[in-house]
């Protein structure tokens, strides 16, 4: 389990999340909200260690991640699947899903499972990943954290900008991860998208935690969406 | 001599200064592809290069083996002295753009002033390993330099290899793409950009212990090492390997031909128009990524 106990962090020293507390369970998807600026990528990017930590707590299970070096934390099970992908665009496909299997010391049967998962990407093995389309960029943005075998994937907005069916396709992906017993943190704006396969809905303003809530209890048009993001 | 073999022997002349060029500034490029670092320092860790060749040959007697001895010792001894530098200075920089410029400023005057408390102002020669002459019907011509060029494509398919086959060279490409998702990836960036510092300082002084016997080594003979690689990189894109090794093959050529044929200072002048057109209209190079 990922436990998030009083974080306070940002980048130098402008601080952007203030004394957030966050738990991610295994089989559990715990989808992040807000509005533009509320602080929920800066959250992701706190936890893969990216920022700078004024104080709080993050453990993984018994193992403390916040003192790590950011390079030390996907050892540890956190997979990541950064806003706007940010594949490395001039390497191939399979460049892209080597530099994710590294960690897992090249483990074949790995990178097997992730391209049955998304057997698209297996016709595009040799394609610079820049040249793919938007929706198989994504793919392979996910195809490249799973590479790692996560315990715990981290995804910042997923879906943003991708048609239907990849829309589909990426939350079946998620289903599927949820059913294998991966701790999901998921940041994404489309309430119906979130509705879809939240356990837990986690609402963020002004870099801390206004509100969870179980996501069975939600619909669309619920108050919190309204209150929190707007909508 | 008639303008055929006046221009064939320009034309060697070239291609030697076009090797030594290539190996002196693919380290530059390496290490602001990668790094997004412009080392400064570059043309003196070239110098050390040589004048450690210089100080390894002195020690060994016999002629070939001081050669042999320089070349496997060098290099890896100016390596080490950038990955030192790059953990004690450049880290410590953050790898800022601006404070790094300055920084290796700093860092080649010390290593400029260093070699000559240490070897001295004199212009130091190195014993080439052999002494073979190829004779052509209207000229002779130094085998050695010819072998420059060889052992030159050599380091640099080399290079290539590692950075296309090697797992660490696509760490490095991956670093240098996006070094912020390459740590969510476990790759120590910290690591690969003393790794880089290192590799590219190790090819220049490589280049330097390769030209030595032909140029002597000195404690002021970084500085036209380091303007020329400039000057391949930005024609030939920062970062770019094929735009690297294009352009120093145009400005060695251009050097070497013109400089026979006419005033060397026209040779000069030509690089500078050319820097001066690729800037005007194509400021990220022939082979270089526009900036994002």
């Amino acid at each position: 389990m990922l436990r998030i106990e009083g974080l306070t962090a940002g980048y130098g020293d402008k601080i952007v999340l203030r004394g957030v507390d966050l738990r991610a369970e295994p089989g559990h998807v715990t989808c992040v909200m807000g509005r533009n600026g509320a602080g929920k990528t800066t959250l992701l990017r706190s936890i893969m260690g990216q920022t700078r930590r004024h104080a709080g707590i993050i453990h993984l299970n018994a193992t403390p991640l916040h003192d790590l070096p950011a390079h030390e934390v996907p050892r540890h099970g956190i997979g990541y699947v950064p806003q706007g992908r940010r594949l490395f665009g001039p390497l191939s496909v399979a460049e892209n899903l080597e530099i994710g299997l590294m960690v897992r010391a090249h483990d074949p049967a790995t990178r097997e499972r992730v391209l049955t998962l998304f057997p698209r990407l297996r016709e595009r093995l040799d394609q610079p990943a820049g040249t793919l389309s938007g929706g198989e960029q994504q793919m392979l943005a996910l195809a490249r954290a799973l590479c790692l075998e996560p315990a715990v994937l981290l995804l910042d907005e997923p879906t943003e900008g991708l048609q239907p069916s990849m829309i589909r396709l990426i939350r079946d992906s998620v289903t599927t991860l949820k059913a294998a017993g991966v701790a999901i943190v998921l940041v994404e704006q489309r309430v119906e998208a979130v509705l879809s396969i939240a356990d837990t809905v986690v609402f963020m303003a002004q870099g801390q935690i206004a509100e969870t809530l179980p996501a069975a209890g939600l619909t669309p048009d619920a108050e919190p969406f309204r209150r929190h993001i707007g909508i | 001599m008639g303008t055929g073999p006046l221009l064939l022997l320009a034309t060697l002349e070239g291609t030697v200064m076009a090797a030594v060029l290539a190996l002196a500034a693919v380290g530059l490029s390496l290490t602001f592809g990668v790094m997004r670092v412009v080392n400064v320092a570059h043309g003196e860790f070239y110098m050390l290069g040589a004048v450690l060749a210089w100080a390894v040959a002195q020690a060994v007697p016999s002629a070939p083996l001081g050669f042999v001895a320089a070349l496997l010792i060098a290099p890896p001894l100016v390596a080490a002295l950038a990955w030192v530098t790059d953990t004690t200075l450049l880290k410590r920089l953050n790898y800022d753009p601006e404070s790094t410029i300055v920084a290796t400023i700093g860092l080649s005057y010390l290593l400029q002033q260093g070699a000559l408390s240490f070897f001295g102002p004199d212009a130091r020669p190195v014993a080439a390993p052999f002494s073979l002459r190829l004779q052509f019907p209207w000229f002779g011509y130094s085998g050695y330099k010819l072998f420059v060029v060889l052992a030159a494509l050599l380091v640099l398919g080399a290079v290539w290899l590692f950075l296309r086959r090697s797992k660490a060279g696509l760490v490095m490409r991956a670093t240098q793409v996006d070094r912020n998702t390459a740590r969510a990836f476990g790759i120590n960036v910290d690591r690969v950009y003393a790794g880089t510092f290192a590799l590219g300082a190790g090819l220049a002084a490589l280049a330097a212990v390769l030209v030595v016997p032909i140029s002597q080594a000195h404690y002021l003979m970084g500085h036209d090492p380091l303007l020329l690689s400039f000057i391949v990189v930005i024609i030939g894109g920062l970062g770019s390997l094929r735009g690297t090794l294009i352009a120093a093959l145009i400005i060695g050529l251009a050097d070497g031909i013109l400089s026979m044929l006419y005033p060397p200072t026209l040779a000069k002048i030509v690089a500078t128009l050319a820097v001066a057109l690729v800037l005007v209209f194509r400021p990220q190079g022939l082979f270089g990524a526009p900036a994002r």
